[in-house]
């Protein structure tokens, strides 16, 4: 009996340690994302709110954010579904926080460590659509109703050349388990799977970015067609939850890309002789924090490059090129497989 | 052929990665904003801000009370009373600027003969109270006396455009 409960607490504190960094680093990418974009639009961004009278380039902006979404008002619709109303956001960031159960930051940082890793990540980020819909509809809102359809159907769309890519990963690896399917990776930059399955690494990105809802996919907030989309009715602690929902899948997102396409904690000068020695050829957590460090900063800069698409663009894109290319990539690869073509799959 | 090369240019991502390129390099340009307390931006000579009445530099008023500035006022926010001083000059008693009814138009300083009423560069003042929006011949005074040298300069450095 004390042993289970000492099994209990030991998993929620490592429950603890992967969920609280995830949600600094939430805070962290809001004021990236400002800086960021502010600067390739030639501005400062936020640049006053510090700590202690010092300014520190504006560092505790994200902290004056949420005490501000905290102590704002929960405004509840008339005629609205009360309970669906403040399920939807809980059911969002559930969904977004219980994906990261299985991803695994090093050979040894993982909390679950199950065999269908892959499955399990699929079906978690599934389930947060429903969160979506709950949203629109339990608001009593025409805006919210139109953003949620918008959502769920561009949603389910990018899912499809999503799961193809996995598909690709999963024939390329032989493996559900996201960490064989880094070792699968083992043997340096050449033989990480961006290489084999280029084609799908950036579909996959893609579709990620169009998944999360992010610009220039955001045709479910679309400010000036629909206002907000499925979140116009939210406010304070409500809305804040479908914004850590919202940056914890992006955030998601990108690790994922490192694990499956860029060989996750492995090095990118493993294999180099003259390296080979040095702790730069060994494998460690801060190579996958680098590599998907590098995929949020993309998702900025697209978000400062790219106009909004089209509706119709979108579903054009997600179903004629998007699934036809994965389709074929998935043959290319199982025919590389094998016939043993290349030296990637050895 | 020309559809294909059309198709492969879309697949490559060509025009996009240009775009990318574009934002990227405004990344690491140099920032429009001006940090503004810290940093201001250059001022005309002709900046028309809060007002100010001068004097004579042997400290006399300069305002004869003539009630041009009230006059020509479009906006109607000049009030004046005049009295006669035991010395016989014209004085005013009462000089009100109600500064939510002035639209800066700089009018009350051209119409003034003897160069008084004038328009500083002092953009930077607020009342916490509404009834304190109008200023008093008093306050003007103080203005001009606290400002003259700043206000000499701008005229002298507008002087030679007029």
């Amino acid at each position: 009996m004390m042993e289970q409960i000492w099994v209990l607490i030991w998993t929620l504190l490592k429950i603890v340690a992967v969920v609280l960094p995830l949600v600094l680093t939430v805070a962290y990418l809001t004021y990236a994302e400002r800086r960021i974009i502010g600067f390739m639009q030639g501005r400062m961004g936020p640049n006053r709110v510090g700590f202690f009278g010092f300014k520190a380039w504006g560092l505790g902006q994200p902290f004056a954010d949420v005490v501000k979404l905290l102590l704002k008002e929960i405004v509840i619709p008339d005629r609205s579904s009360k309970f669906l109303f403040l399920l939807a956001p809980v059911i969002s960031l559930g969904t977004a926080f219980a994906a990261w159960a299985v991803v695994p930051f090093s050979d040894s940082l993982v909390l679950a460590d199950i065999d269908a890793g892959l499955v399990y990540i699929l079906a978690m980020t599934s389930l947060g659509v429903y969160g979506v819909i709950i949203a629109g509809w339990a608001s009593n809102s025409k805006y919210a109703l139109l953003g949620a359809m918008r959502s769920a159907a561009q949603i389910i769309s990018y899912e499809l050349p999503m799961g193809f890519a996995l598909v690709g990963v999963l024939v390329a690896a032989g493996t559900l388990n996201l960490k064989e399917i880094v070792w699968a990776q083992h043997g340096g930059l050449l033989h990480w799977f961006w290489l084999p399955l280029f084609p799908l690494f950036v579909i996959y990105y893609i579709s990620g970015v169009a998944e999360t809802n992010r610009a220039p996919f955001d045709v479910a907030e679309g400010e000036s067609e629909i206002v907000a989309g499925f979140h116009v009715e939210y406010s304070g602690s409500a809305f804040a939850l479908f914004f850590l929902a919202e940056y914890a899948n992006m955030i998601l997102v990108s690790l994922l890309t490192a694990i499956m396409f860029l060989g996750g904690w492995l090095s990118p000068f493993e294999g180099i002789d003259a390296l080979q020695n040095s702790w730069l050829a060994q494998p460690h957590v801060f190579w996958l924090l680098t590599k998907s460090a590098i995929f949020l900063f993309l998702y900025l800069w697209l978000r400062a490059t790219f106009p909004r698409y089209r509706y119709d663009q979108i579903m054009r894109l997600g179903w004629k090129v998007f699934i036809p290319i994965t389709l074929v990539w998935i043959l290319v690869v199982a025919v590389m497989k094998v016939f043993h073509i290349g030296w990637w799959f050895d | 052929m020309k559809n294909m090369i059309q198709f492969l240019k879309s697949l490559t991502l060509g025009e996009l990665l240009k775009g990318l390129g574009v934002t990227g390099r405004y990344l690491f340009r140099r920032k429009f904003t001006i940090r503004y307390p810290e940093e201001q931006t250059p001022k005309s000579p002709r900046f028309r801000g809060l007002h100010a009445l001068r004097r004579y530099p042997n400290g006399e008023e300069r305002c004869i009370g003539c009630k041009l500035c009230e006059a020509v006022c479009p906006a109607l926010a000049i009030t004046i009373d005049t009295e006669l001083r035991a010395d016989g000059t014209r004085r005013t008693t009462r000089y009100d600027i109600d500064l939510f009814k002035c639209i800066y138009c700089g009018f009350c300083e051209e119409s003034c003969p003897v160069d008084s009423i004038v328009e500083t560069d002092i953009h930077e003042y607020h009342f916490e109270d509404p009834a304190k929006r109008i200023i008093t011949k008093e306050q003007l005074l103080a203005i001009g006396d606290k400002y003259d040298e700043r206000i000499t300069a701008m005229k002298v450095a507008d002087a030679k455009y007029r």
